[in-house]
């Protein structure tokens, strides 16, 4: 879900797990209406990342990632074995950072924790608020890359919302742009690119003829 | 000095006394203190009136608060217990609802959206990301009712209020000065302490 600040595209992903509700329409997750759901349950069974702030400071690296099987009531041994595996598939070596604080580390480690934490109880949906927002150009794309490659090994759905048009473009097999509350255009990033719905779209991905040769012209350099 | 060395042993039996006084004033003061946060954190619009409530508590002269318990409890530990917990109201309804308020609605959103309920999300999340607040709040509040448990000595609840008092009657500066000395160091000692406390729960926290 791709737009400006401001457009409703954090608001239509937080529809999804019920932390809003919308005034009409409805939301279906794996062709269930989530309105017909208890909330509480809904939510453990979807993941949720957001920007930076995310993770607990009073708990460690483990406790953060444990939040979601504790809630489910699972035994310390599967708890803390599914930690560590955790871990490893976020590229964290297990000794050195499941006892740290959130404080200890980077930006970066801080939301490859989130996305862990996230995905601890193997949610088929994982929902991504602008996850990448707060960490430098380098590490974005290194958690871009990680991001695919757990999409595509645990099979998770995931909406991500951003604002950046290159994050979308990277990661997407569908776009929706929204713009003022409304969508603009749903598609795959080929058909967007092929055929902007609206002056707005074509604007955003710089789909102009002149841009075009320039960005040919530098790709043949 | 002489006086302090020859009553040692009854100072230190006044010293325990008067964290008695103090601990079950504050103990009290925080079961009320917790509810009325309570109330005012599920009604925002009741926090004017019990914060003006609490303020109007803290301006009476605490001798005058103190007589008027006496006249329904009687002398003794319960009317001293009593004015500590109406003074404390002040100090921590305020900064209970302040700890509470200042945690970071981005944490509890997180804590939701991972299928909290809200009443897991207020003790697992927001409560303990509120604790260094809620410990400086304690500690002012200590330090206050180390102060004011003093007028004990006036009641017959014991305490170095005792010491303070008999020597004011009898014009012993030496029997006064053993008993607001070690109320001093106390109060001194307890807001060390607690300060301690509070440093530690912020570093612990702070993301």
């Amino acid at each position: 879900m791709l737009g400006p600040s401001g457009c409703g595209k954090s608001t239509l992903l937080r529809t999804v797990n019920r932390l809003a509700v919308p005034v009409s329409g409805s939301v279906y997750v794996g062709e269930r209406d989530v309105a017909a759901q208890d909330p509480v349950q809904l939510r453990r069974g979807i993941g949720y990342v957001i920007q930076a702030v995310g993770l607990f400071g009073h708990m460690t690296v483990a406790q953060n990632i444990a939040v979601v099987p504790s809630l489910l009531g699972w035994d310390r041994d599967r708890t803390a074995a599914r930690v560590d595996e955790l871990l490893g598939l976020v590229d964290l070596e297990p000794q050195r950072y499941r006892h740290r604080y959130p404080r200890e580390l980077s930006g970066g480690e801080q939301q490859r924790v989130g996305v862990a934490r996230a995905i601890a109880a193997e949610p088929p949906v994982l929902l991504m608020d602008e996850p990448f927002g707060a960490v430098d150009a380098i590490v974005r794309r290194s958690l871009q890359d990680e991001i695919r490659r757990i999409a595509s090994a645990l099979h998770t759905t995931i909406l991500f919302v951003t604002h950046d048009v290159d994050e979308a473009l990277r990661l997407a097999d569908r776009i929706v742009v929204m713009r003022e509350g409304r969508i603009e255009q749903h598609g795959t990033p080929e058909q967007i690119l092929r055929e902007p719905a609206t002056p707005y779209v074509a604007q955003l991905f710089a789909i102009d003829p002149e841009l075009r040769r320039y960005d040919a012209l530098r790709g043949a350099l | 000095m002489t006086y302090i060395e020859r009553h040692a042993g009854d100072i230190g039996v006044l010293t325990l006394q008067h964290l008695a006084l103090v601990g079950a004033g504050l103990a009290l003061a925080l079961v009320v203190a917790s509810a009325l946060a309570y109330a005012i954190l599920r009604a925002p619009r009741a926090d004017t009136a019990i914060f003006a409530g609490a303020g109007i508590v803290y301006t009476i002269p605490s001798l005058a608060l103190l007589a008027i318990a006496v006249k329904y409890l009687g002398l003794g530990f319960w009317p001293v217990v009593l004015i500590l917990a109406a003074y404390a109201q002040f100090i921590l309804v305020r900064s209970i609802v302040t700890a509470l308020r200042a945690v970071s609605e981005a944490q509890i959103d997180a804590a939701r959206g991972l299928g909290m309920t809200a009443s897991q999300a207020f003790w697992r999340v927001r409560l303990p990301l509120a604790t260094p607040v809620l410990i400086g709040g304690v500690r002012l509040a200590t330090v206050a009712l180390i102060a004011i448990a003093t007028l004990g000595g006036y009641v017959g609840a014991g305490g170095l209020g005792n010491e303070i008092f008999f020597g004011l009657q009898r014009q012993f500066m030496a029997q006064t000065l053993a008993g607001s000395i070690p109320a001093a160091a106390l109060a001194v000692i307890a807001d060390g302490v607690l300060r301690l406390i509070e440093g530690a729960a912020r570093r612990r926290i702070s993301a």
